[in-house]
């Protein structure tokens, strides 16, 4: 569904990423695994067209966007839950959510899909007039991947949903992260939480100093030695 | 207590109307796009010139001027955006202060070297409604009505449409409502032109009470700033308190003494709130 | 170094003789052209380092009128009135200074507060018409050739005064720029928190070039004020003087010494120039043009144009450099 050529992208003179190509399936979960500066954030951020594509290609269902500002991305069918959720603190949790929808065929599906999203995630309807900022920051994770479900996205990619988070949550958002894939969405996710990533995903990439190193099925990323090493600290 | 006090009083809360439009318009663009219009005050001015030539020189019915003066102030608020604020939004704060003041610069001269500087009025003598022993002016009742109605209809629409809560959203977040698939510069422009059209609304409703002139921007222009930073810059409920916080102390200033000392008044007031509450009086 | 010494040297000489070979009307230009550029360079000692005031409208109106006052309905010597409006002055920019400066009111606050400051004065002076002649304003006694009242019917008296004036704060300028205090006004700028950190006191910095910048500011609208002999409060005070003290400075640069200067030989000429051009039957044509030069000129460049020229001859001289290694 999503494919990556080569793909090279940065921040005014410094570059972050090299060449990288990735696959995601329709379907499927990919996890992208790698350490602290790795690119990951930027990779997210390329593909959303938070920031401009400088080489290679990006395409969706075999059409090309790459290099489409980050509104277009939404029509056509991307979503991305930003890194530490960026939530608009001081709107409602359903503000959130409405703004969600904000592109033309989302709107017209608004109550349908936000039955869903409160049905997915009944704790939200709870507190749908509560101020984005007075929520426990598993309920905030909850908001943002309702936020983002709201365009009724093909694909939605997820930046360190796990960031910042007490252990417990840690493992719901996990668990949230099931639920969606049981929807038949396709997600690529991006970790640091390696050991949890591995058992949510059907296949990951090693991402370290702005390219792939390693591309596998999540099976054979939890028998590769060097992960076990460096990221799992088995 | 003394009627005169009691409509100075009355009269204070009728002004508090106007200015908080202007004060939601003000606070509006800046909230979103953050600038600070400096030459808000005379985009009004525009607003009054457009409504005394329609209705006085080509004889238009006075609710249809105000309806092409609102529009007409609308798409000066997105040429001042695109023309103006566009190129320097990325600027130092201060560039983008002088740039608006620059327009002020403008706006002021250009009208001089068109309409000179004599005072105008549209010669719409509205009646003075007498209550016991109050008198109170029918065009200042308007005025406030009015006002208020602008107020809600603004508060109904940035809670109700979907423009409405991407442009309360994008003053929280520049940069993720992209992603939510907002168009930054659509909602600069759709800011700009409510901008210009409560500029437009305000300017119906002061061409009612006093005269235009080029400067009259200078009269009530600053008295928006600090409405608007006595609120908080971008806050505008606050603003919309403060709207009639300082109305009231013009209204009472001048009461008990002259209309310049009573905005001196407001803006001592100002400068020692300025001191106890350097964001604003409301300021979280 | 002792080139450019020699032309400074020369340039004044030149300014000095001027009044010889030029006609009234040029040396009445030139004298408002030193004056302004004094008060401009007062208000840059503050704007280069970022502390926007549009207060400075308040600071020449209460110099203007001080000494103006004092000497029409005391007879008072303006040699008396123009330090106690100086002094009047300064106390004003502590007040304003010390709570803004301590509690941390800057950028568009500090823009909005000192804005605030101006229209006080302003409007106090337009309220006590009683003696100022309210918005009409008013004309000081008049007593024909005089060092006691600081009256000179003859232009050349001024323009030597408005020479020492401009010398006055250029020198101080490069007081300023040559001092410890300069590389703390920096760091200030930069940021607050770390300037503080390294033990600059922010508050005493910050304090002692407002009230330098503001008793400067004051002297010039005192001296305006004795050349001029007629005072309106919409000319010496208020958010217009205040604008256009800020954006005559902008026009010229507000980073180098110079700037300032050129700033009001430029604008002053510019709109000298376009009102002899356009004459008085279009009033507004000229300030119209300038204000479109206005937003062109802080889009296009922001630097000012000193700071354009000094751009252009660095890449200039880098070019040159550059060149044979290719």
């Amino acid at each position: 569904m999503l494919s990556l050529t080569s793909v090279s992208a940065g921040y005014g003179s410094f570059q972050a990423l090299f060449g990288v190509s990735l696959e995601v399936p329709q379907g499927e979960a990919v996890g992208v695994i790698g350490p602290n500066g790795a690119g990951k954030t930027t990779l997210m951020r390329v593909i959303s067209g938070l920031i401009p594509l400088r080489e290679g290609a990006v395409t969706l269902d075999g059409q090309p966007v790459g290099g489409l500002p980050a509104h277009r991305m939404v029509e056509q069918g991307i979503a991305h839950v930003p890194e530490n959720r960026r939530l608009f603190a001081r709107l409602s949790v359903e503000d959130n959510l409405r703004i969600g929808a904000y592109v033309p065929q989302a709107r017209r599906r608004f109550t349908e899909q936000l039955a869903w999203v409160y049905g997915l995630f009944p704790r939200l309807k709870d507190r749908r007039e509560q101020a984005a900022g007075t929520l426990s920051g598993g309920e905030q994770q909850m908001c943002a991947i309702g936020r983002a479900l709201m365009s009724k996205p093909k694909l939605l990619l997820m930046d360190e949903p796990s960031a910042g988070l007490a252990p417990l949550v840690v493992a719901q958002v996990f668990e949230l992260v099931q639920r969606i894939r049981a929807e038949g969405l396709t997600v690529l996710i991006v970790e640091q939480n390696v050991q949890q990533v591995l058992d949510v995903v059907d296949r990951a990439y090693l991402l370290e100093v702005g390219s792939i190193k390693l591309a596998g099925s999540s099976a054979e990323f939890k028998e590769n030695s060097f992960i076990r090493r460096s990221y799992m600290g088995l | 207590m003394d009627p005169y006090l009691i409509e100075a009083i009355i009269n204070g809360i009728l002004l508090g109307g106007v200015l908080a439009l202007l004060a939601l318009g003000l606070n509006l663009i800046f909230g979103v796009i953050d600038v600070v219009w400096i030459a808000y005050a005379d985009i009004v001015m525009c607003g009054m010139y457009v409504i005394y030539f329609l209705y006085v020189e080509y004889g238009i019915p006075l609710p249809l001027t105000c309806l092409m003066a609102i529009a007409s102030i609308a798409a000066l608020g997105v040429v001042v955006h695109l023309l103006i604020i566009a190129p320097v939004l990325n600027s130092a704060p201060i560039n983008q202060l002088l740039a608006t003041g620059g327009l002020l610069f403008f706006l002021q001269s250009f009208a001089t070297l068109l309409f000179g500087t004599d005072f105008r009025n549209i010669g719409v003598r509205l009646p003075v409604l007498e209550i016991a022993t109050l008198y109170i002016s029918f065009s200042r009742l308007i005025a406030f009505a009015v006002g208020l109605i602008g107020a809600v209809a603004l508060y109904l629409f940035l809670k109700r449409t979907y423009i409405g809560t991407a442009i309360r959203a994008i003053a929280q977040d520049r940069e993720i409502v992209g992603l939510m698939g907002v168009d930054q510069r659509r909602i600069y422009l759709v800011t700009s032109a409510i901008g210009g059209a409560l500029a437009g609304l305000a300017a119906c409703l002061l061409a009612l009470q006093y005269d235009v002139h080029p400067h009259i921007g200078n009269t009530f222009g600053p008295v928006i700033f600090m409405i608007c930073v006595l609120g908080g810059l971008g806050n505008m409920i606050g603003g919309f308190i403060a709207s009639f916080i300082i109305s009231q102390i013009i209204a009472i200033g001048g009461y008990y003494a002259n209309t310049e000392l009573s905005y001196v008044l407001a803006f001592t007031f100002f400068i020692v709130l300025m001191f106890v509450r350097p964001r604003g009086i409301f300021a979280r | 170094m002792t080139v450019s010494r020699i032309a400074m040297l020369v340039g004044l000489v030149i300014l000095i003789a001027l009044p010889a070979v030029v006609p009234p009307y040029f040396l009445h230009l030139l004298i408002q052209i030193l004056l302004w550029a004094f008060i401009y360079t007062a208000w840059a000692l503050m704007g280069r380092f970022g502390f926007v005031s549009f207060g400075h409208g308040a600071f020449m109106g209460v110099g203007a009128y001080v000494p103006a006052l004092l000497w029409t309905y005391y007879d008072v010597t303006p040699w008396i009135g123009i330090p106690l409006g100086i002094a009047f002055s300064m106390l004003l920019a502590l007040v304003i200074g010390y709570p803004c400066f301590r509690l941390r009111v800057v950028g568009h606050y500090f823009a909005l507060v000192t804005l605030a400051l101006s229209q006080v004065v302003l409007l106090s002076l337009v309220a006590a018409r009683d003696i100022t002649g309210g918005s009409l304003g008013f004309t000081q006694k008049a007593v024909g050739h005089s060092w006691y009242a600081l009256q000179f019917p003859e232009k050349s008296y001024f323009y030597g005064i408005s020479i020492v004036v401009w010398l006055i704060g250029l020198y101080v300028w490069q007081r300023i720029d040559r001092s410890i205090n300069r590389e703390a006004l920096e760091a200030i700028s930069e940021d607050e928190d770390a300037a503080a950190a390294i033990g600059i006191d922010v508050l005493r910095e910050k304090l002692r070039v407002t009230v330098i910048s503001a008793a400067l500011t004051a002297l010039g609208g005192a001296i305006y004020a004795q050349y001029m002999m007629y005072l309106n409060p919409e000319t010496v005070s208020g958010i217009a003087v205040s604008l256009q003290i800020v954006f005559a400075v902008i026009a010229g640069g507000v980073y180098s010494m110079l700037g300032p200067t050129v700033g009001s030989l430029l604008t002053l000429s510019l709109t000298e120039g376009l009102r002899v051009w356009f004459g008085t039957n279009f009033i507004g044509a000229a300030n119209t043009i300038y204000g479109i030069l206005l937003i062109l000129c802080i889009i296009f460049m922001p630097q000012g144009i000193v700071g354009a020229l000094k751009g252009l001859r660095f890449r200039l001289q880098h070019t040159k450099v550059a060149a044979p290694a290719e």
